[in-house]
């Protein structure tokens, strides 16, 4: 898609820096809606056409992982180019662990020759978490040095090494946030530095305690960063109690305060658990929708996918805006 | 110092068993101080050795030695004779003390005892830590200190990834202080934390051992 075509959609403000549907949905000022599709651990693409038969017309753009939690899946890469292939748009993710500077760029290069067009730049998990913790990581590149390093590709057409690019690379640059981890005190410096590096959109770490997202979106709104990007708030949608105390006991830099866990408790097991547990999602997007500065709401249904549009429903956020081309 | 520590037993039998006599030798300098393979240490793994040997029926002739720096040849010198007659060297110095014998000695068969680990200090009683890969462009200076490329899990030069909680790294949260943590705090206790907005830029890894082994050659020392 070229610049000229991307400015011609009823809602883009400005020059459109990839033309995706998300970034012009952001750029709309309208409030945006991502889901998230986890690639099969091998080559069965059944698995992801049944992903996104659950995700159409739900969301407004789907994260594709990229070997997540340093699993080996199908790549992100071509999970992507098959969302393309069918008319759904991908938010590529692209993590440092697996590849050094030479193999980013190749891949953001293929990425785009097959219609891929926002890219999220991740660090990636530490491969001691997955199933080849014996494996040597790359970690070439951070996360910020990514991001830098892409939009470079875009904006100047010129490679990390300093060679010009042949064509063009036209990527909506997204980034992670965790309001949660610590030092807390670096965590709005962080954004700051994704910020000047040259980040589009943030799409934060999964919400539970609301507090602490609110004391961070504060600083971020004194800093005035939330008019430079757009702030995707990362909501997850439990599907029991057991789940809730899993994830505040085993996830670094997530905490699941007990009044959630509680909550979890008493909506009873099954599905009357996952009901609930998408009711508390679909609140949570209406909670952050609220506040100044969010843009809009990144769901992330691990492996529960079918959870996307009722939680969209109940959260008033269906139908999705149309963007024109 | 370079920090190592002693191969298990049954790894250095697999070596030793049936080849005859064999010659261990310790080395006195960084190996010693963290009682991986200094005199100390060579008397323990011999008297092992030994044990272990007869308990399978075997002779179990070894003869202990030490020397006051393996990597440097000078003090390698000494061995000459006992190296002749010997079937195999087992080296308790660092992998570079047992590369100086194999290369000062052509003929010899030399083992490593020890697994060399790291470039580290000790910490406290019984605990050594890791704190330079010898990346070859020290960024010290930058971070209070503290160096992001050898104490960060994923040698992040940005700040801190997700997995950092309560001061900790979630890689080992029992073992690894999150170094970004160790950054902050430093930077702000000497008053730098401006430093910490600025964004690094992609290390040049070309100096580090990405760039192939290194050497160095100093002219106005060279005879």
């Amino acid at each position: 898609m070229t610049q000229g075509d991307a400015t011609q959609g009823v809602a883009t403000q400005g020059v459109a820096k990839s033309g995706s549907r998300l970034e012009r949905i952001l750029d709309s000022g309208a409030f945006a809606v991502t889901a998230e599709l986890g690639p099969p651990k091998g080559t069965d693409l059944e698995v992801v056409r049944a992903k996104m038969g659950l995700l159409r017309g739900v969301c407004d753009a789907v994260n594709i992982t990229d070997n997540q939690t340093a699993i080996v899946r199908l790549s992100s890469v071509a999970a992507s180019a098959l969302l393309c292939q069918d008319g759904l748009e991908p938010v590529m993710q692209m993590t440092c662990r697996d590849r050094n500077r030479l193999a980013i760029q190749a891949d953001v290069f293929g990425a785009v020759a097959l219609g891929v067009r926002n890219l999220l730049c991740l660090t990636g998990d530490h491969q001691c978490f997955g199933n080849h913790p014996a494996a040597k990581n790359v970690y070439d590149l951070d996360s910020v040095q990514l991001i830098r390093m892409v939009r470079r590709l875009r904006d100047e057409r010129v490679t990390e090494g300093g060679e010009e690019v042949e064509g063009e690379v036209p990527m909506f640059i997204g980034g992670a946030a965790n309001p949660f981890g610590d030092p807390f005190e670096m965590r709005v410096i962080r954004l700051a530095k994704k910020v000047a590096a040259g980040v589009d959109f943030i799409q934060t770490q999964c919400i539970f305690d609301m507090p602490r997202f609110r004391e961070w979106m504060h600083r971020v709104v004194d800093l005035g960063l939330h008019e430079k990007v757009h702030i995707l708030a990362g909501v997850m949608p439990l599907k029991s109690a057991g789940a809730a105390r899993y994830i505040n006991n085993n996830v670094a830099g997530i905490s699941v305060p007990d009044a959630v866990i509680k909550r979890m408790s008493g909506a009873g097991r099954g599905q009357k658990a996952r009901d609930e547990g998408m009711r508390m999602c679909a609140e949570m997007i209406q909670e952050v929708r609220e506040i100044e500065g969010v843009h809009g709401a990144h769901i992330m249904a691990v492996e529960w996918e079918e959870a996307i549009r009722p939680i969209t429903e109940m959260a008033g956020v269906l139908p999705r805006p149309a963007v024109a081309n | 110092m370079i920090v190592a520590e002693r191969k298990p037993l049954a790894e250095i039998l697999g070596n030793v068993r049936g080849v005859g006599r064999v010659l261990l030798v310790g080395c006195n300098t960084c190996v010693a101080i963290c009682l991986a393979g200094g005199e100390k240490e060579v008397a323990v793994t011999a008297a092992q050795l030994r044990l272990a040997l007869r308990s399978e029926g075997l002779e179990g002739c070894i003869t202990e030695g030490c020397v006051e720096r393996q990597c440097e040849e000078e003090f390698n010198e000494e061995l000459g004779d006992a190296i002749a007659t010997h079937d195999v060297v087992l080296s308790m110095a660092c992998g570079v003390g047992v590369q100086t014998l194999a290369e000062q000695f052509p003929d010899a068969i030399v083992y490593p005892a020890l697994n060399t680990t790291f470039m580290g200090r000790p910490e406290e009683r019984g605990i050594w830590s890791e704190r330079c890969l010898g990346c070859g462009n020290c960024v010290l200076d930058k971070f209070g200190g503290v160096c992001p490329i050898t104490r960060c899990s994923k040698n992040l030069l940005n700040g801190p990834c997700g997995g950092s909680a309560n001061g900790r790294c979630e890689v080992d949260p029992e073992n690894i202080p999150c170094a970004w943590q160790l950054v902050y705090d430093r930077l702000e206790r000497i008053g730098q934390l401006g430093r910490l907005m600025e964004v690094e830029p992609p290390k040049d890894w070309s100096t580090s051992r990405h760039g192939g082994p290194r050497k160095i050659v100093r002219e106005d020392m060279v005879l």
